[in-house]
């Protein structure tokens, strides 16, 4: 019995590994069938970066999540990043994917303006995004729109301001008393 | 022990003191801390109930979980602008008398984190009577600071610790809510007032004197 069970299992094990693509394939890919969704392919370190269309992001994101081969079903991260408000555009936000079945990872990054920091909400894609965004939001002022309970997370509830801006004085505007 | 003895020979059956004098010395010696850690100074707490320096040779090792049931709250760590008003709650929630350890650098002074979410001193949230340097203060440091404090407790008066809700109190809109249960800035721009979390008890009104 074990000896014909063994050839099958090495089988379907086979099948899995040589139906996955590296990471910049799969970027790679994207750019090819959907050109619109892309603006921007990165690749430095081993990581693979691509720079989303901010219209596109549930969309490329629901794509990632359900093709086969691809299937990034977890969402390890999302963050902020404030390159400055001199800078322009301000804003991005990270995605950070990652496969649980094929062990491959890729970072997604939209670009924003400061006067019009929104991006739609991944929540109906991975759950998880929820306090992520949640916090991104709480400390850089991103807003998530479409997300189920955009309030702060980290901070009290009555704080001024997004701590993480790089315009945000460090010792805050006003010292804490309740006296 | 013997002792009954020799107190029986050597007093007499009747002794006059202060009544200050007596109750000061029933609550000096039975002081009881809230168990209320916050960061790494909370592990020296810990070990000064231990056996190696045992704070219960000065009567006060009864780390109570119940705010209700402590007599000292000692502070021990950094306090977050988040925690601030819930240390605020347990220490209105203890009754009189009460007294406050502001243990090690963050908690007197903020320490190294001079930053927007650190209570730059806890003295800011609630009265102190004992400061302890150090980060983090070793634990003899701690039963110095139990043991001031309890020279502190003797020269009080049982006046000045009345624990009855005077009119403003009774008047006082309670913030029902911690600050964290409703509402965001990004949609009830009105709620970004801060809300006053209490109003001052009464010894804080006698020690601002």
């Amino acid at each position: 019995m074990s000896e014909t069970q063994q050839p099958e299992i090495s089988n379907t094990q086979g099948s899995q590994t040589v139906a996955s693509p590296a990471p910049s394939q799969i970027a790679a890919a994207l750019q090819r069938e959907h050109p619109e969704w892309v603006s921007e392919l990165n690749s430095a370190l081993g990581e693979t970066t691509v720079i989303i269309v901010r219209e596109h992001l549930v969309a490329v994101c629901q794509a990632l999540k359900t093709t086969s081969g691809y299937e990034f079903n977890f969402l390890a991260d999302v963050c902020g990043f404030d390159r400055g408000p001199e800078e322009e555009p301000r804003f991005e936000v990270n995605y950070h994917l990652f496969s649980t079945t094929k062990h491959h990872r890729l970072r997604l990054k939209v670009l924003l303006h400061e006067e019009d920091a929104r991006v739609p909400t991944v929540t109906t894609v991975w759950r998880t995004a929820n306090w992520h965004e949640r916090e991104t939001y709480d400390l850089f002022g991103v807003i998530f729109e479409g997300h189920p309970d955009l309030r702060r997370i980290l901070l009290p509830d009555d704080w001024q301001g997004h701590a993480l801006r790089k315009d945000f004085p460090l010792r805050g505007y006003e010292p804490y008393s309740l006296t | 022990m013997g002792l009954e003895n020799v107190i029986a020979e050597a007093l007499p059956e009747v002794l006059t003191t202060r009544l200050d004098s007596l109750i000061n010395w029933a609550r000096k010696s039975s002081l009881w801390p809230a168990t209320f850690g916050l960061a790494c100074c909370a592990i020296e707490m810990m070990n000064v109930t231990s056996s190696r320096n045992d704070l219960a040779r000065f009567g006060a090792e009864v780390f109570r979980a119940s705010p209700r049931q402590a007599d000292v709250m000692i502070v021990s760590g950094r306090v977050s602008r988040k925690m601030a008003p819930v240390l605020r709650r347990i220490y209105d929630q203890m009754p009189e008398p009460k007294w406050v350890i502001s243990m090690g650098a963050c908690a007197t002074s903020g320490g190294v984190f001079d930053n927007y979410a650190i209570v730059q001193g806890v003295d800011k949230v609630v009265p102190v009577d004992v400061y302890i340097p150090g980060c983090p203060p070793r634990p003899e440091m701690l039963i110095h600071a139990v043991m001031m404090l309890q020279e502190k407790v003797m020269k009080e008066s049982i006046r000045d610790r009345k624990d009855s809700p005077d009119e403003e109190a009774r008047e006082a809109i309670t913030p029902g809510t911690l600050p964290v249960t409703d509402g965001s800035t990004l949609r009830d721009p009105d709620k970004t007032q801060p809300q006053p979390y209490t109003i001052a008890s009464t010894h804080e009104k006698r020690r601002s004197f």
